[in-house]
């Protein structure tokens, strides 16, 4: 009873390692959101010299591990009609 | 040159219209010109809480759009004279203020005050922006409880990533107010501390304001804490904060802490 009347007071330091924790996470998340964009823009940019692709069909998608992180791209590029890109001169 | 100051926290009903407008009179005082802005358009409240609410004619809005001059909407305090309000609009259509509307008018105050507060509504959509994007420096009005402090991280990034000075790659002066600091329950470990928010958010500290029956009366009055009862502890604190706002380094004592011993540790040194 005394116990957990001790423990109601300090409520406190639960607060503080609770926003500690999710605040981190948070602004890695935020930093995060950003590179994702940013590699999405740079990666576009580099395709579509190369061979047309619709903006939107460009996925970046980011994991973050304990000690990787894995980094998923995924473009779709419309089949071509005729010769394929690199036969044509 | 004025020096545009938002005061914003992200959550709503911490104390962003109650700072501003204390911290606006407590300027005022020292014989500065200062005109508060109240950006939170629908729900206009910052009239009210300075005891003007009778006396507006002209809006924000109103000037944004051209449909008024800066000088028919600015109010005169009756109590202060060198305080101005300008008010919010009670109308509901919030896209009524438009980016380059925002900015003459900010370019307009800044020309004819020593200081313009704004009073940023709560959020972090386009209004809450909108406040803060002309700013030179920032107060973030934080209780200490965890939303409040979680919510006020959220506007810090804003403020480093959404402002004409973040834009332009220079610095905007942030600083922490701590608002209905109970410094009993504090001590007791029953709610954040002071140095519990200032490293979490690891910003300078621009004042606290200890949690007290004086700011309810002074809003039902419509007199700002710093007029309404100067002696009392939460207008000695806005007076304080409003000093280090203009630069001048003193001392933060926590309320009911050993004196010294916080600043020795977080010590505020004026930029």
């Amino acid at each position: 009873m005394m116990w957990s009347w001790f423990k109601r007071r300090n409520s406190a330091p639960v607060a503080r390692e609770r926003l500690q924790i999710l605040l981190a996470h948070e602004r890695s998340t935020l930093g995060r959101s950003n590179l994702v964009s940013v590699l999405q823009d740079e990666i576009l940019a580099v395709i579509s010299r190369h061979v047309f692709v619709d903006p939107d069909a460009v996925q970046v998608k980011m994991d973050r591990g304990a000690k990787i992180s894995t980094l998923e791209i995924e473009i779709e590029i419309p089949n071509m009609v005729g010769p394929p890109l690199a036969m044509t001169y | 040159m004025a020096n545009v100051v938002v005061v914003t926290s992200g959550k709503g009903g911490v104390g962003k219209t109650t700072t501003t407008a204390a911290l606006g009179t407590a300027l005022a005082q020292s014989g500065q010109t200062v005109a508060v802005v109240d950006f939170d358009v629908g729900l206009r409240n910052l009239d009210l809480v300075m005891g003007a609410e009778r006396r507006v004619v002209f809006d924000l809005i109103n000037v944004v759009q051209g449909a008024a001059k800066l000088q028919q909407a600015l109010i005169r305090d009756k109590r202060v004279e060198t305080l101005w309000l300008l008010p919010a609009s009670q109308t509901r259509d919030k896209d009524a203020l438009t980016d380059e509307g925002v900015a003459r008018v900010i370019d307009e105050l800044r020309q004819r005050f020593d200081w313009v507060l704004c009073d940023s509504p709560a959020g972090i959509e386009r209004g809450a922006q909108l406040a803060m994007r002309h700013a030179d420096a920032a107060v973030i009005v934080t209780n200490p409880e965890v939303s409040s402090v979680r919510d006020s991280d959220r506007i810090i990034g804003l403020l480093d990533a959404k402002t004409e000075r973040a834009e332009r790659g220079e610095r905007i002066a942030k600083h922490i107010l701590v608002t209905r600091f109970d410094p009993a329950r504090a001590s007791r470990g029953e709610m954040l501390g002071i140095a519990d928010i200032v490293e979490i958010l690891s910003l300078p500290l621009l004042g606290i304001i200890p949690e007290s029956q004086e700011v309810l009366r002074a809003s039902n009055l419509g007199t700002p804490v710093v007029l309404s009862d100067p002696a009392s502890a939460p207008a000695r604190a806005y007076t304080e904060a409003a000093r280090r706002l203009e630069g001048e380094d003193l001392e933060i004592v926590i309320p009911a802490e050993k004196r010294g011993l916080f600043t020795k540790l977080f010590g505020r040194r004026a930029a």
